[in-house]
């Protein structure tokens, strides 16, 4: 049977087979789900047109979240980097990127259809990074299988540290999509294996000790905009790592430091709305006119 | 390990996969426990639940569950309008309840034909559910296997009675628990199975001697 517990595993199973990382996940998956390669295939294949669908309903997004806090600032990324006299300093494909991550996010907060990507509050980050692959040409078929290579970086982050914030804080959200992200875009690119575990290593090490601390314990502050922060940051990762960069410290020891920060953070900073932005006196006066007077 | 499409997946209607996902498939296992159209609903709100339900849209998730909506149906949204024109009326209220998981509903659910359930159960992440209580009997259903649950006079040899139908019919337990509520009274037996039941062996169950009830509820 196929199987792997790490991203050296994974690596090293896709360079002895010859085979692209998502044939290795694929392989695993068919095993433990005693289904299909084709039926696989086919159910990414859905949720990638759903993740599109988010994102061309993000782009145009005009509605505000049931608490007023998000809702039309993707289209306001979107409209600007259309504009003749725009000349945005990362450039049309990436600030798109953001666009469509910050829109699949304002989606979500207004109970439109997302995918779990590995979370709700990070839903942005892989259609986003995989939206500004297919602007470049990549095919349909590339970035459905990529999406398998994105799961299988999320499975051993999930099993070797955590994918919610309430265990590990947004470096388990934002940054797993962000390594997902990475991983994927470097194999569309035609990465090697080892490209696509160091994106997924220089993506992770910089979201490292990032806390969850959503304003009144809602998935928009700061949730949106970070999505838009994390595809570029997935995009650079991916780029770095096809330059050539290598991460110093290996891919899983950076997996095993996540879960240890994640461990140490204080639980005021995991999601319990308890510290950080969340306790700001803005935030708390948000909260109040939401909540009322509840403890 | 979880699988591909725990990490990319579910797909869902936002915004929160524990509190709006998870919620709607709280409120369809109550629903399949029911076994029939609900016609009232009470619902008790727990921890985080209670307290930021309506900016999760938790309590249009719980409804639109109970109507039988899966946790990305697009008219999640408009739930609490639907119950009004389906004639579902239902009350939401917010309780403190002793040791329970903070994102907990207690739902009472009145079908019909005047069928009644009370299913406890709470929204432990990632769109996952733990299904803590049924009509007071202790459980821990996660909704991902289909159930076979009766209710049976505590006595010997019921269980086997029962397994063995279920053994006729070539129909594999994954998971099994037995609870009661006094020594001879009355007990529940859920069993989650590989495949799910028949209706033949659902009726033949139910007509085992001493088994008073026997339900299928089907995986969420």
């Amino acid at each position: 049977m196929v199987n792997f517990n790490n991203m050296a595993e994974l690596v090293s199973l896709a360079k002895e087979k010859d085979l692209p990382i998502h044939e290795i996940v694929i392989a695993r998956e068919m095993h433990t789900s005693l289904r299909r390669r084709e039926d696989l295939v086919k159910e990414m294949a859905a949720s990638w047109q759903v993740m599109q669908e988010s994102i061309a309903r993000g782009m145009n997004n005009k509605e505000k979240s049931l608490s007023g806090l998000t809702g039309g600032d993707a289209r306001k990324i979107f409209l600007y980097s259309g504009e003749k006299s725009c000349a945005p300093y990362l450039g049309q494909s990436a600030l798109r990127a953001v666009a469509a991550a910050v829109g699949v996010n304002e989606v979500n907060a207004v109970m439109g259809r997302i995918v779990a990507c590995p979370t709700a509050g990070s839903c942005g980050i892989v259609p986003a990074a995989l939206y500004a692959a297919r602007e470049r040409g990549v095919s349909e078929e590339k970035l459905v299988l990529s999406l398998f290579t994105a799961a299988g970086i999320g499975m051993i982050v999930d099993q070797n540290a955590s994918i919610a914030g309430a265990s590990g804080g947004c470096q388990a959200e934002c940054g797993t999509a962000a390594a997902m992200a990475a991983g994927a875009l470097v194999e569309v690119a035609g990465g090697t294996p080892e490209e696509v575990g160091e994106a997924v290593a220089l993506s992770l090490k910089n979201l490292l000790g990032l806390v969850c601390d959503p304003v009144a314990g809602l998935v928009e502050v700061p949730c949106v905009k970070r999505n838009g922060f994390a595809v570029v940051e997935a995009m650079l990762a991916a780029d770095m790592a096809l330059s050539g960069v290598k991460s110093v410290i290996p891919v899983d020891e950076v997996i095993e430091a996540m879960d240890e920060i994640g461990r140490a953070m204080p639980k005021s900073l995991r999601e319990t709305s308890q510290g950080g932005l969340a306790a700001t006196a803005t935030a708390r006066k948000i909260e109040q006119g939401l909540y009322g007077n509840q403890p | 390990m979880h699988g591909v499409f725990d990490i990319v997946g579910p797909v869902m209607i936002g915004p929160s996969s524990s509190h709006t996902a998870g919620a709607a498939r709280l409120g369809l296992m109550a629903r399949k426990i029911l076994g029939e159209r609900p016609v009232r609903a009470e619902i008790n709100l727990h921890g985080s639940f209670a307290k930021t339900y309506k900016g999760h849209g938790t309590d249009k998730a719980l409804l639109a569950g109970i109507m039988g909506m899966e946790p990305d149906d697009m008219r999640l949204r408009e739930a609490l309008e639907m119950a009004e024109e389906g004639g579902l009326s239902y009350v939401f209220k917010q309780v403190e309840l002793r040791e329970a998981h903070p994102n907990t509903a207690v739902i009472y659910l009145v079908g019909e034909t005047g069928r009644v359930a009370r299913v406890r159960g709470a929204s432990v992440g990632g769109g996952n559910i733990l299904i803590s209580n049924i009509d007071g009997y202790e459980v821990e259903l996660s909704g991902q296997y289909p159930v076979l649950l009766t209710i049976h006079r505590d006595r010997p040899g019921v269980i086997t009675q029962v397994t063995r139908i279920l053994s006729r019919y070539e129909v594999n337990i994954a998971f099994m628990r037995v609870s009661r509520q006094s020594r001879g009274e009355t007990a529940m037996m859920i069993m989650e199975l590989d495949d799910e039941p028949t209706a033949e062996v659902v009726e033949e169950c139910g007509q085992v001697p001493d088994v008073s009830m026997a339900r299928s509820v089907p995986a969420v």
